[in-house]
């Protein structure tokens, strides 16, 4: 809402300056944005009054005028606009005058002619985006006084943020009475008096949805002059609150909107058929709207009709068919209250967004209608004559919004607001916001203004005192609270560990958008349908991501755009899953690495990361279980992944993750630098911990045996260790797999792997005879089960 | 007697010119050792007059002690110079960078949320959490937001199809708890929020921090309190300036914006704070009674607040970070800023 200040001060001028009326209103909760002037600087420019004007003697487009400019002076002007001409009042900047582009006036020869000077239009003064030609001004303007005073172009522009429970304050009225409370003001109300009937034209109404409309106030005015033009004073007013000024018409009804917050419209009467008829639209209507667009219209929608159909979207747009124009000279005015529930939500469905339905959502006072047709009557008269005929008003009382009397109790305020307050200061401030007060004993019955529609509760009673009181004034309190532990359970792994320990290896932590680009979702998940956004921001960010990697491979191939060759990355949230109709979203945790295994530095080899350095990374995060055992790495294929290099993560047998290179197809469509190496974990599987338990520690010296087991390729290192700790009876403690080797004197296709074999008892030293039948037991096993020999 | 004398110095003239250990202990074995000159001298005793024999003998004894103890002396002086030599030889460069993987780091977001968490766990705060794709009734209706309130104009929201939407803020947490749980309550909500808006100063993603304090007597007051102490503690100032207005959301009544003064220069105007010296950071209010009715909380008997903040500005704030998006390209040159 942009209010001139001006046009405030003439109705409300407490003794404050701009900056403390800013400061006043934001902290009223009208909170100010910004303090503006209301046009450009720009000096030396008199109103002049063209007295002569001949053709340019060398140019076509060019005149030469001569200008008035008080005084019996006049100067000579080349003039260039298509609209000049003599006895046309315009602004003139004079040698010297500096306009707003900061371009200083100087005497220059034009095509052989000499200007003494430059005839403005209001684009070239920065009063309007375009113009067509000179700024006319009104033929009483004095020759030769400043523009600036003429248009009282010193002038602010306060623009506030209203928020939505505020409609009263859409309209000057309500900026004032506000600004007159808090400032203990007097407001100067602009009158609004009946205005007499000078002839007996009505057009009937009828209220077929009196719950949508419970009143509409109309009126016919005959005999208008349509060469009339509107005033500057109200058009710069309307420019000044951002509206474009159109025709006397449609200049007046916004013109009291503006004043008093009633939206307005004006129909031509020469288009209207028989009566008026409020109510719901019939399926198949349509309607052409002003802004050209022809509009289905639904059975939601409240309608303005005549005989002939439908005229207007009640509250929000007026039709084409009925729209007033240039060769108007009888209207019907109206002036109605609309409900805010059947004004909600329309405008949007049918793409309209204007200032009138803009304030019948919010809420208009519903009895404010016969005030504001009076007022635009006045305004019109003054402008462009006419005949009034009577005033219509069809209203249904029982479907008007019902003043609430609202109880409030100063027990209710000292626990809302932990202020105590002086019943008389409660009573002083509800007063003058307008509310009638009645003191019950130990409470009081609060009848809010039919402006104020926005208060029905105690709470919002409560609030209006808090905010007139002074937020800043409210008491600040630290609580005494009862104490009490929350539970801290140690067979849950906290999501820092798993950030710290990735940290603590090199990963960055980062946070992609949750919803994905569908082509990296389609090649890094294939098999899943994501679930698609109704109303996506752009097209690569469309669908809900159903893996990490989606995210990260993304902020991966940004990073490698510039060039960063070397990316750990992981993040933490949620998938979101489409399983058999349902939805599930579940928390994940992933990583992505590629480039150097090691940041460059002297002393350590260069090498490319492998699946076992991510390996030994999520082997990191399972270890914060306290059962790594129960996680399994299991050979198996996945869609995006290399079918050499990726493991399934099962958690006791079920998948609860994936850890592999990025296959190679996926990186070169995704434009990738490989080989990258992915890996995603189910959090609620690495979650849950076990906490430590104690076992005993063995007083006897372990001993330690190393074996070589050749094995065909084909048989995983895992098995391998699972039968010798099968076979290894319980005097084995530790396996460690030291090498693994190929070629030389090991024939095709098989690989050797060594281990370092620990062995202990807990009752008594371990002696050699019984260390060998246990690793004799073990090569039996391995044999036996994996066709594996020894290495000697 | 003149021999003996000359053959000690002559054993200490051999000491001084060695220089290893080996050298000294060929002196030690001719001089000490079972064979050795002095060895020899001691078996003749036996020769000589039993009266001669114990002057000899003491004489010959003074002899071998005077070079055993300059054999010590000179094994020291090698053994001291070959450490000195060793440590040496073992010097390095100190200046060179150590060796192995390097740490990461956090997310600013997560650095802040974790920052923002710990002060709320301090006053009794647990978290919450809720789901990020919601229904319309746990992110509008319960929260007195019916369909086509104005309010909703002010969340641009993402939808999937008639019920199902990102939540466009952590709100719903505070309902799904509320739901859940008896009063008193007390939580926040950390997570993403989504809303359909994107420019220089919005992400269609970003971060909130949501609170609920629900109790027999929790006022305005007590908000201020938490809020006041909070906002010193985060920016770590403690004279820092905070001012409560009043605004409007559908879901509290009283409702109130919080400014802080501005960080960046300190209330004097500048361009974060478009030249007023305020910022504001967060929203609140005191529970509105239509919220406690859907949830089936008494308002006669219960009172409580809410707030919320929006974790990226506190982080921009707090880090000088100038450009928002800049948290969601994960651009490493950004990231690790923040290690």
């Amino acid at each position: 809402m942009r209010i001139s200040e001006q046009w405030l001060r003439e109705w409300v001028d407490p003794a404050i300056s701009t900056a403390e009326l800013a400061a006043q209103l934001t902290l009223a909760g009208l909170e100010v944005d910004s303090v503006e002037p209301a046009a450009p600087a720009f000096s030396g420019v008199v109103v002049g009054q063209v007295v002569e004007l001949e053709p340019h003697p060398q140019a076509d487009r060019l005149r030469v005028a001569r200008v008035e400019v008080g005084q019996g002076e006049t100067l000579q002007i080349v003039c260039g606009a298509p609209n000049a001409r003599v006895g046309m009042r315009a602004p003139l900047a004079l040698l010297g005058a500096v306009l707003p582009d900061g371009v200083q006036i100087v005497a220059a020869e034009l095509r052989g002619v000499y200007s003494q000077g430059m005839l403005c239009s209001a684009r070239e003064l920065g009063l309007a985006e375009s113009a067509e030609g000179l700024l006319e001004l009104p033929a009483d303007s004095p020759l030769g006084e400043d523009l600036r005073r003429l248009l009282w172009l010193d002038d602010r522009i306060i623009e506030i943020d209203l928020t939505p429970n505020r409609g009263d304050c859409l309209g000057m009225a309500g900026v004032a009475r506000e600004v007159g409370v808090l400032n203990r003001c007097e407001v100067k109300f602009i009158a609004a008096d009946p205005v007499a009937a000078a002839i007996d034209a009505v057009l009937p109404v009828k209220l077929s949805a009196p719950a949508d409309c419970p009143r509409y106030v109309g009126r016919v005015v005959r005999g208008l002059d349509p060469a009339a033009g509107t005033p500057p004073w109200l058009q710069e007013r309307l420019r000044r609150a951002g509206l474009r000024p159109i025709s006397p018409l449609v200049d007046v009804t916004n013109y009291v909107m503006l004043e008093l917050g009633q939206p307005m419209h004006a129909f031509d009467l020469q288009r209207l058929a028989g009566g008026i008829e409020v109510r719901r639209a019939q399926v198949g209507e349509t309607l052409e709207l002003l802004n050209g667009n022809r509009v289905e219209l639904d059975s939601e929608t409240l309608l303005i009709a005549d005989h002939n159909g439908p005229l207007a979207i009640a509250g929000i747009m007026g039709g084409a068919a009925s729209a007033v124009d240039g060769q108007t000279h009888d209207v019907f005015l109206e002036s109605a209250f609309f409900s805010p529930t059947v004004i909600a939500g329309r405008a949007r469905r049918y793409g309209l967004s204007t200032d009138s339905s803009h304030r019948f959502e919010r809420g208009v006072d519903p009895q404010l209608q016969v005030r504001a047709m009076e007022r635009a009557t006045r305004l019109l008269l003054d402008i462009a004559g006419g005949r009034p005929g009577p005033i219509v008003e069809a209203v249904a009382p029982e479907h008007l919004p019902a003043e609430p009397a609202i109880k409030l109790r100063p027990e209710r305020i000292r626990r809302l607001l932990g202020l105590d307050i002086e019943g008389e200061q409660v009573v002083e401030i509800l007063t003058r916001l307008g509310m009638a007060v009645a003191d019950e004993g130990d409470r009081w019955l609060v009848v809010p203004p039919s402006f104020r529609f926005d208060i029905t509760l105690e709470a919002d009673l409560i609030e209006e005192l808090g905010r007139i009181y002074g937020y800043s004034r409210l008491p600040s309190r630290t609580p005494l609270l009862r104490m009490g532990f929350h539970p801290q359970p140690e067979s849950q792994v906290n999501l820092n560990r798993w950030r710290e320990t990735l940290v603590q290896r090199g990963f960055q932590e980062a946070i992609t958008y949750s919803f994905v680009d569908p082509r990296f979702a389609q090649a890094l998940d294939p098999e899943r349908q994501p679930l698609a956004l109704a109303n996506p921001i752009s097209e690569d960010l469309a669908v809900m991501r159903t893996t990490l990697w989606a995210g990260l491979v993304k902020a991966l191939v940004y990073n490698q755009k510039r060039q960063q060759a070397r990316v750990r990355l992981f993040e933490i949230g949620l998938n979101f899953l489409p399983q058999g109709g349902e939805l599930v979203q579940e928390r994940y945790l992933g990583g992505v690495i590629c480039g150097e295994a090691l940041p460059e530095q002297w002393g350590e080899s260069r090498r490319v990361v492998d699946f076992f350095d991510l390996k030994a990374d999520v082997e990191a995060l399972l270890a914060l279980t306290g059962q790594p055992e129960a996680f399994a790495f299991v050979k198996a294929p996945h869609p995006a992944l290399h079918p050499g290099q990726t493991a399934r993560i099962d958690l006791d047998g079920r998948p609860c993750g994936w850890l592999g290179a990025l296959h190679p197809a996926v990186e070169r469509r995704l434009e990738l630098e490989g080989p990258v190496f992915v890996f995603e974990l189910r959090a609620d599987a690495v979650a849950s911990a076990r906490a430590p338990q104690f076992s005993e520690l063995s007083r006897f010296p372990a001993s330690r045996r190393d074996i070589a087991v050749v094995v065909d390729e084909g048989v995983a290192a895992g098995a391998v260790a699972q039968c010798i700790q099968a076979h290894g009876g319980e005097l084995l403690r530790e396996i460690r797999l030291f090498d693994v080797f190929r070629g030389e004197n090991l024939p095709a296709g098989r690989k050797s792997l060594a281990f370092g074999l620990i062995l202990q008892d807990f009752s008594r030293n371990l002696i050699d005879q019984v260390v060998d039948e246990t690793i004799a037991k073990i090569i039996a096993g391995l044999e036996a089960q994996l066709g594996a020999t020894l290495r000697v | 007697m003149q021999e003996l004398v000359e053959l000690v110095h002559d054993a200490q003239l051999a000491l001084a010119q060695a220089d290893d250990l080996a050298r000294l202990d060929q002196i030690r074995v001719h001089y000490l050792g079972k064979k050795g000159v002095l060895t020899e001298r001691l078996k003749q005793l036996g020769k000589l007059p039993a009266e001669q024999r114990p002057p000899f003998g003491q004489m010959i004894n003074e002899a071998k002690e005077e070079i055993q103890q300059a054999l010590e002396a000179r094994k020291s002086a090698l053994l001291a110079a070959q450490l000195e030599s060793q440590l040496g030889a073992e010097a390095i460069d100190v200046t060179l960078p150590g060796r192995g993987q390097r740490p990461g780091g956090l997310h600013p977001i997560t650095r802040t949320l974790e920052r923002i968490e710990a002060f709320f766990n301090q006053v009794g705060f647990i978290v919450a959490e809720g789901p990020e794709i919601e229904d319309d009734f746990h992110n509008f209706e319960a929260l007195n937001i019916p369909a086509h309130h104005p309010a909703r104009a002010m969340h641009d929201t993402f939808y999937f199809d008639s019920r199902l939407l990102l939540r466009t803020h952590t709100s719903n947490v505070q309902i799904r708890t509320m739901e859940a749980q008896a009063s008193p309550l007390r939580i926040i909500a950390p997570g993403r929020v989504y809303r359909c808006d994107s420019d220089i100063t919005h992400t269609p993603m970003f971060h909130q921090v949501e609170g609920l304090f629900v109790d027999e007597e929790v006022s305005f007051a007590d908000l201020r309190g938490v809020l006041d102490d909070f906002l010193r503690q985060f920016f770590e100032k403690a004279d820092l300036q905070v001012r409560f207005r009043p605004s409007y959301f559908p879901f509290t009544e009283p409702s109130a914006e919080v400014d802080i003064q501005c960080v960046m220069c300190g209330g004097e105007g500048c361009r974060v704070c478009s030249h007023t010296g305020w910022l504001e950071v967060l929203g609140c209010g005191m529970v509105h009674p239509a919220v406690f009715q859907q949830v089936g909380i008494d308002s006669e008997r219960y009172t409580g607040y809410a707030f919320g903040m929006g974790v990226e500005r506190l982080a921009m704030l707090r880090y000088g970070v100038n450009d928002l998006r800049l948290f969601f390209e994960n651009d490493l040159r950004f990231l690790q800023q923040f290690r």
